[in-house]
């Protein structure tokens, strides 16, 4: 809880055992999360793993009250700032003119800069095309964000409507390994 | 509404779309005709306008409001539907985006290609001139709702908090660096010397922030166990960026983000990523 990041098995090992750790520690973490994360059932918070380790927060179902505590509501995205990252989430990495091609519209220099600024979206590289465009792709921190701890736990991407009219077959193509720290 | 067989001409089409498309409902009645005394305040339309996200955004509007399938779309209503948005919004001056152009060039295109009699049959042009739009409107509709999928999603700030209590009693161990002061100066030194013996011309300025090394430096250490502390400097970047390397170090040291051992003293000194 002291951890303003969510920490690894090895971060707590390290912090047990800062010169070289013997190998039950390992397990005796983990059977301490475990432990409390049993300890925890039915209590207001939750000890859960999100891309970049462990962390302790306040159950979901507890939101209505706990959000009474602050005076602004909280942030809400507009619907071009959701459907930009979604499509960076499902079809990462992707250049600023796939995204546009996808939404109809462009992709306003606001929106891009909002998320980059938030850590949801990083700069992965350049693609080898004429122009070199700049991909995205999703971070840990925007996993972390959304409760989630791989690529995999995004919902489902919907089937065009009746694809099966059609020979269009497309899959989702995310990464299915876990983000690490960035 | 149902579309119709192709048997029917254009015009027919396009007539029934405008007339049974009902533009409103007012008290459980649709409207099919705007009246001519309708005061519409600029702003009410520039909201409701502003609503969509493109294009592709109104068009699935239109389409879904008539519970039509959007693969077969008929082109001839909707254009016609499409183009009175379009005017709509020039006359509540809204900033009309170019796309909103393109597509209703797109969707004229579409309708002359459908009007126009078939080619003679070996002509590879037999695709459905509207193909590309229904593909990209089904496109465009998976990330719409992916979108609000993920809105839905439970996320910090809204519906989950990190717990993070106040720590009592805190305080900050400082653990004794494993290698002394004196050791690593000896060591920059050398560095500082070799570098002296390379001096470059530099037509244009390079600011080396001490930040941007130390994200250079970690991402070397990201890769192997140890690196020797010599190996993170390099001469071409002469004092200078010897300077700047070795306040990197100095810092990364102070954030606890690299360790520097040595084995005994007068050995090598080598550098690793803390953890």
């Amino acid at each position: 809880m002291a951890s303003d990041q969510p920490l690894t098995v090895e971060r707590l090992m390290a912090l047990f055992a800062p010169d070289g750790p013997p190998d039950s520690l390992r397990d005796d973490i983990e059977r301490a999360l475990a432990a409390l994360a049993e300890d925890y059932a039915g209590r207001g918070i939750e000890i859960i793993r999100v891309a970049r380790g462990y962390r302790v927060q306040t159950r979901a179902d507890l939101s209505t009250w706990i959000n009474r505590l602050w005076e602004e509501r909280p942030p809400r995205y507009s619907r071009a700032l959701l459907e930009t990252l979604a499509i960076i989430a499902y079809r990462q990495p992707i250049t600023r003119g796939e995204i546009e091609a996808l939404r109809g519209v462009a992709v306003s220099t606001g929106i891009l800069k909002t998320l980059l600024e938030r850590q949801w979206v990083r700069l992965a590289g350049h693609r080898d095309v004429p122009g070199r465009p700049a991909v995205y792709a999703t971070t840990a921190q925007f996993l972390e964000y959304f409760n989630l701890r791989h690529l995999s736990e995004l919902p489902l991407l919907g089937e065009p409507t009746g694809t099966d009219q059609l020979q269009l077959g497309l899959t989702i193509e995310a990464e299915l390994e876990p983000q690490t720290a960035d | 509404m149902a579309p119709d067989s192709s048997a029917e001409t254009a015009s027919d089409i396009a007539l029934r779309g405008a007339r049974d498309a009902p533009i409103a409902m007012v008290r459980g009645q649709p409207v099919t005709a705007v009246p001519a005394d309708l005061y519409i305040p600029p702003d009410a339309l520039e909201v409701f306008l502003e609503a969509f996200e493109g294009p592709l955004d109104l068009l699935l509007y239109l389409i879904k409001r008539q519970n039509l399938n959007i693969l077969d779309i008929p082109i001839a209503p909707i254009t016609e539907q499409y183009m009175r948005y379009i005017d709509l919004m020039v006359v509540v001056k809204l900033e009309l985006a170019a796309e909103y152009l393109v597509m209703a060039a797109v969707l004229a295109e579409i309708k002359s290609r459908m009007l126009l009699p078939k080619p003679a049959p070996n002509e590879e042009e037999n695709a459905d001139p509207r193909a590309d739009l229904m593909r990209r409107l089904q496109e465009y509709e998976r990330y719409k709702r992916a979108a609000e999928d993920l809105d839905a999603l439970p996320r910090l700030e809204r519906d989950l908090h990190l717990v993070s209590p106040e720590i009592a009693d805190r305080q900050t161990l400082r653990r004794t660096p494993a290698v002394g002061l004196d050791t690593l100066r000896r060591v920059f030194f050398e560095v500082l010397a070799r570098a002296q013996l390379f001096s470059h011309h530099h037509v244009q300025r390079e600011p080396l922030s001490v930040r941007e090394r130390m994200v250079i430096v970690l991402d070397r250490l990201a890769g192997c166990e140890f690196m020797e502390f010599t190996l993170l400097f390099s001469r071409a970047e002469g004092r200078r960026g010897a300077v700047v390397t070795f306040l990197a170090i100095l810092e990364l040291m102070k954030e606890s983000l690299i360790d520097i051992v040595q084995s005994e003293p007068l050995a090598p000194v080598y550098v690793k990523a803390a953890a």
